[in-house]
């Protein structure tokens, strides 16, 4: 790639981004509608568990809450795009800077949504974690990787003729390796283990991340094609 | 003879892999003692799948460059073939573990890794179901093909090597199995004509799943 081919990319991605970002908030619904939902379930979790002291289950519950949270956040980015807009943003730009900029767009709502749900079961459920730095850099890396697979997914499922049950289908096999990485890391980060020794894990997610960004990145130009 | 002639040497090797597999001399091995056999059935078509796994992947990858249909149909039928060989290799393991580890399901970093495995490949099958365009659900099905394929990888080989979880299975985390000292020859013997031979048997029905695919799709 040249620099003048990346400088056309950066200038796309950055009016896709843009665009993303007004149509949000002007709708408000699709950020809002996440929000309630988190809240929403944490508020389940709480009535039905009160205060949960043990840490796996602690665990287990914040990242089911956050998963199916992402998956109703970030699905929607192609699957609620109709045909004809689709085909009008080809004409724009190039799947490389559509894809990007989607990316960019879900990564960033992630990061705020998993922030926000920390924060929320933090208060209803307890906040049990003892290395707070360890458990937010988990969570922005998480959310990173999660929306840059499910961006993917949803681009293939927004193909098929029943995409909302295959969205689930396609993406629980392949985001397995994130989020058990993620459950690790994150006990690690609730039994408060020094920064040392964990590391090494932030640096396998950070990698993870890198493997399904590249991924997307060379396979998305084959699915965009009618 | 020129074409089918790999057939009689699957047909050999597994009648072979049978006989000697089950009434060959194997070694005694503590906690294994006659399990060991299933070495022969369940390992060899594990390995079976990974290779038509492999081959499967290959032609993903020829037909997102080339659109040849043939890649298609091979990709879709090694996947196709390849998890009729994980469920077998499923049943095998499990009943093998019920009698070894006293369980018929145990949280093992292999086990999970092939539960995600044929996760992965039933969605594929079903990815490919719910598209009717053929052409498109060549490319979409192949792409997914290629993503999950790279997602076994990592979960298997790459995870389990960072997380420190020890395998219960033979050969790791000290347990007395298959690793360089103690598969002895006479294992030896057995298992890479085992290998061969499931393979083989795996990619004779996916050829003929192939020319079952063509005679539908043929056009008059």
């Amino acid at each position: 790639m040249s620099g003048k081919e990346i400088k056309v990319l950066g200038k796309e991605i950055k009016a896709l981004l843009l665009k993303e970002i007004k149509l949000e908030f002007r709708h408000k619904y699709a950020f809002n509608g996440i929000l309630l939902y988190v809240v929403a379930t944490v508020f389940v979790s709480y009535l039905s568990f009160r205060q949960i002291v043990d840490p796996p289950a602690w665990n287990a519950l914040f990242w089911i809450i956050l998963l199916f949270a992402s998956i109703n956040a970030v699905s929607k980015s192609f699957i609620g795009e109709s045909r004809g807009l689709m085909l009008y943003y080809y004409t724009l730009a190039g799947p490389k800077a559509i894809l990007l900029a989607k990316i960019i767009y879900n990564s960033l709502l992630m990061v705020f949504i998993s922030l926000i749900c920390y924060a929320c079961y933090s208060l209803f459920i307890g906040n049990i974690v003892q290395n707070q730095g360890l458990f937010i850099s988990a969570l922005v890396l998480g959310s990173i990787g999660i929306s840059s697979v499910l961006t993917l997914i949803s681009a293939i499922a927004s193909k098929t003729n029943n995409n909302f049950s295959l969205m689930a289908v396609l993406s629980f096999p392949v985001l397995m390796p994130l989020l058990i990485t993620l459950m690790k890391v994150s006990k690690m980060a609730v039994d408060g283990i020094a920064l040392s020794v964990t590391i090494k894990y932030l640096v396998v997610l950070g990698l993870l991340d890198l493997i399904v960004l590249t991924l997307s990145y060379l396979l998305f130009p084959y699915l965009w094609r009618d | 003879m020129k074409t089918f002639w790999w057939k009689i040497v699957a047909v050999v090797f597994l009648v072979y892999t049978i006989v000697l597999g089950f009434l060959g001399p194997v070694p005694h091995l503590q906690i294994l003692h006659e399990t060991i056999r299933n070495l022969y059935f369940h390992v060899t078509m594990w390995f079976g799948m990974m290779i038509l796994l492999t081959v499967s992947l290959v032609n993903s990858i020829l037909y997102l460059g080339k659109s040849e249909v043939k890649n298609d149909r091979i990709a879709a039928e090694a996947a196709h073939v390849s998890v009729l060989l994980g469920t077998l290799g499923l049943i095998t393991g499990s009943i093998w573990a019920r009698f070894t580890w006293g369980a018929w399901w145990t949280s093992d970093p292999q086990l999970n890794g092939a539960a995600i495995t044929m996760l992965s490949y039933f969605a594929y099958i079903l990815l490919r179901n719910s598209i009717d365009e053929a052409q498109k659900r060549a490319r979409i099905s192949a792409v997914y093909n290629i993503f999950a394929y790279v997602m076994m990888v990592v979960f298997i080989g790459i995870i389990p090597k960072f997380t420190n979880v020890d395998s219960l299975h033979p050969g790791k985390g000290g347990n007395p199995g298959f690793n360089t000292y103690d598969m002895d020859s006479n294992l030896r013997m057995v298992f890479y004509p085992a290998v061969i031979g499931w393979t083989l048997l795996a990619t004779w029905i996916m050829s003929l799943r192939i020319r079952i695919n063509k005679l539908q799709n043929k056009s008059y």
